[in-house]
């Protein structure tokens, strides 16, 4: 894992050393709500429903057991008992005083963490693959990249006022588990006919009230010209993008206006025009870097696990666990595991700092000390020995986070809505738990497959509804939630924006709605082997829609 | 049409309701209520000077209505705010008791049908 540098630390101190200044002075009148509110959200501190909300960057989605242990701490003490990882990666306090946020940032400084940029016009915390540094297809870790982007970015003059904030994905391996082509930049780790590492550079992606999959501007960047390539494109968006009217303002927006082919000439006559030697990443540099992301040293074990086996054989709640939640590891004998943070009926994202802890301690003894933070809203222990899985799973059963659902139909992406939420529009939340609950963990749901359900509760899609397989959208019309569903969205290497099938569907009849979806997709299906997506882009909108509102009885018409 | 001003504590961002003398409440049954325009005008314009004496955030004036002989907010996202999650009812002020009455309809369930 990246250690902070005696740059990096003093940097973080002194920015809450800073905010300690200015919260003190917001307190005692000396500063007006509106001074303060920039910089309280420069500090990932937002007022929300009920209270205060304090967005805390999780880089690149790495932890260690320290700062989830730290992480829990600070919900006990400061809080109240849980934490939300959100789909950035990050993790959100609902309920901080704050006359105590310094004490909680000075908490989190101690521990090499922050909630510097995880709000404003700025740039974002950069996500990456959460598999990063464990998958069998990896073609290089994308977190030191990431880490270099954050060093790069933090605080950077030119780019912390741009007309609108900007997000930064990076994916390491062939099957883009980050959903880079839903970001303002996506970056994919590939390598060239020599074997060079390299980044196919895509633009213009995003979700919100104008979704858009982003284009590809360059099939091969070097790895050394990364900062200064994205410079050239912050450079014209920073420039050019509209800052009279935000929902127009994401670099999105211009880079529609201008047509993919007119984005890339223009970023790339940026590129030339300016000598960017000052940017360009010296070899040792990233040495440096990726040493710090090296792979923990694991012993030599054998590809197959008759620990696992032998329970598997005679288990078949841990054999269900197996077959959904974990993947391919790059060396043999070991696993990734995926912590679902989607109980049946429960919250998704929520961890209680029992769990948090808990989690913490199987890193600690079984992972490496590694964790990683999924925008899927899961957990990752990222380097787990076959032979220690039973453990593993038997431990994470006792705390409540062994479901066995992994990328299956309640594995359901919410944001926090309007339980939580002061700009949504509906409540998302309970919408997954009652889909949760109906489809539960069952045999269908399993035979079902992979499907990705994701839920926002309003137009700025936080829970990314657009690329959901299924994705729900919460409305307000009247007074009445209503929920609008789109599908054959998709996030991944073969990204695309979900169709709206048609009027929307009231809270009573949204979940018989989705049960509608699923059957339809199970009567239509070419075998169990091709997926919800699948089957989708092979048959279309038609018997979907014809499902929902010409033979249901379900829609609201 | 009725009224009442609502903001958030500075120091903590906790929810509170403007009283009839012009303090601020955490219970929303102690919230003021303004049945004239002009009521609600004066009532924001205390609260923009509690606001100058750093003792609440961002006041603003919501429509509340009698529902079985008890106030409550109008609009959903209101009732929410005046009670907490609506998903974790250990939160918030529905679990100090200080929650408007009933100011919620669940959240529309069908009953379960086994598949």
């Amino acid at each position: 894992m990246y250690r902070y540098d005696e740059f990096d630390a003093a940097f973080v101190h002194a920015r809450v050393d800073q905010f300690r200044d200015q919260v003190a002075r917001r307190i005692s009148g000396e500063l007006t709500e509106e001074q303060f509110r920039p910089h309280r959200l420069m500090n990932g501190l937002y007022l929300q429903l009920h209270a205060y909300m304090l967005r805390i960057a999780v880089p690149y989605g790495t932890l260690s057991s320290k700062q989830l242990r730290k992480l829990a701490e600070i919900a006990r003490k400061f809080d109240r008992g849980y934490g939300h990882f959100t789909t950035r990666q990050n993790l959100q306090f609902n309920w901080p005083a704050l006359k105590d946020i310094p004490d909680i940032l000075a908490e989190l400084a101690s521990v090499e963490m922050h909630a510097i940029q995880t709000s404003g016009n700025c740039i974002r915390n950069v996500t990456a693959d959460h598999f990063a540094g464990a998958a069998a297809d990896e073609i290089a870790d994308p977190r030191p990249y990431a880490e270099i982007m954050r060093q790069w970015s933090s605080l950077h003059p030119e780019f912390s006022f741009l007309p609108r904030k900007f997000k930064i994905a990076v994916n390491g391996g062939p099957h883009d588990r980050a959903a880079i082509q839903a970001h303002d930049i996506g970056l994919q780790v590939v390598r060239n006919e020599r074997g060079e590492i390299g980044f196919a550079v895509y633009v213009g992606g995003g979700l919100g009230r104008t979704p858009m999959i982003g284009h590809k501007i360059r099939e091969f960047l070097p790895e050394g010209e990364l900062l200064a390539y994205i410079d050239a494109i912050l450079r014209v968006y920073n420039l050019e993008g509209r800052r009279d009217n935000k929902y127009k303002a994401r670099i999105k927006i211009l880079v529609h206006e201008k047509g993919a082919e007119g984005a890339r000439a223009e970023v790339e006559a940026e590129y030339a025009a300016h000598d960017r030697q000052g940017l360009t990443l010296p070899a040792e540099e990233i040495a440096r870097i990726n040493a710090y992301f090296a792979l923990p040293t694991l012993a030599t074990r054998s590809a197959v696990s008759e620990r696992v086996e032998r329970r598997r054989g005679k288990d078949a709640k841990f054999a269900a666990f197996l077959a959904s939640n974990i993947s391919a590891h790059k060396l043999p004998g070991h696993a990734i595991v995926t912590i679902s943070l989607k109980p049946i009926g429960g919250v998704p994202g929520d961890a209680s700092a029992d769990q948090m802890d808990a989690v913490a301690d199987l890193a600690e003894e079984y992972s490496s000390d590694e964790l990683r933070v999924s925008h899927e809203q899961n957990l990752v222990l990222p380097h787990v020995a076959l032979d220690d899985l039973p453990a593993v799973y038997d431990r994470l059963a006792s705390v409540g986070l062994a479901t066995a659902n992994a990328g299956q139909i309640s594995d359901i992406i919410a944001c926090p809505g309007l339980d939580y939420c002061a700009l949504a529009t509906a409540r998302s939340i309970p919408i997954a738990q009652r889909i949760s609950e109906h489809f539960g963990e069952t045999k269908r749901a399993s035979e079902i497959g992979p499907l990705k359900i994701k839920i926002s509760g309003c137009i700025n899609a936080c829970g990314h509804h657009h690329i959901g397989h299924i994705g729900i959208l919460g409305l307000e019309r009247a007074g009445e939630e209503t929920y609008q569903i789109t599908l054959g969205g998709s996030g991944d290497e073969r990204a695309s924006i979900g169709q709206i099938t048609g009027p929307g569907f009231s809270s009573e009849n949204v979940v018989d709605a989705v049960e509608t979806i699923v059957a339809t997709y199970m009567n239509r299906r070419d075998g169990a082997a091709e997926d919800f997506l699948s089957t989708y882009r092979r048959v279309g909108m038609a018997p979907f829609k014809e499902a929902l509102y010409e033979r249901s009885a379900g829609s609201d018409i | 049409m009725s009224e009442i001003i609502t903001a958030n504590r500075l120091i903590d961002g906790v929810v509170v309701f403007q009283e009839l003398a012009g303090g601020w409440s955490e219970d929303f049954a102690r919230a003021a209520i303004y049945e004239e325009k002009s009521a609600t005008q004066a009532g924001l314009a205390t609260a923009k000077q509690a606001e100058l004496a750093d003792l609440i955030v961002e006041p603003y004036a919501i429509l509340v209505e009698l529902r079985n002989g008890h106030y409550a907010p109008k609009a959903l996202r209101e009732a929410i705010r005046a009670t907490g999650p609506t998903i974790r009812l250990d939160l918030g002020k529905q679990a100090q008791g200080l929650a408007p009455i009933a100011a919620i309809k669940p959240h529309a369930e069908k009953p379960h049908v086994s598949l």
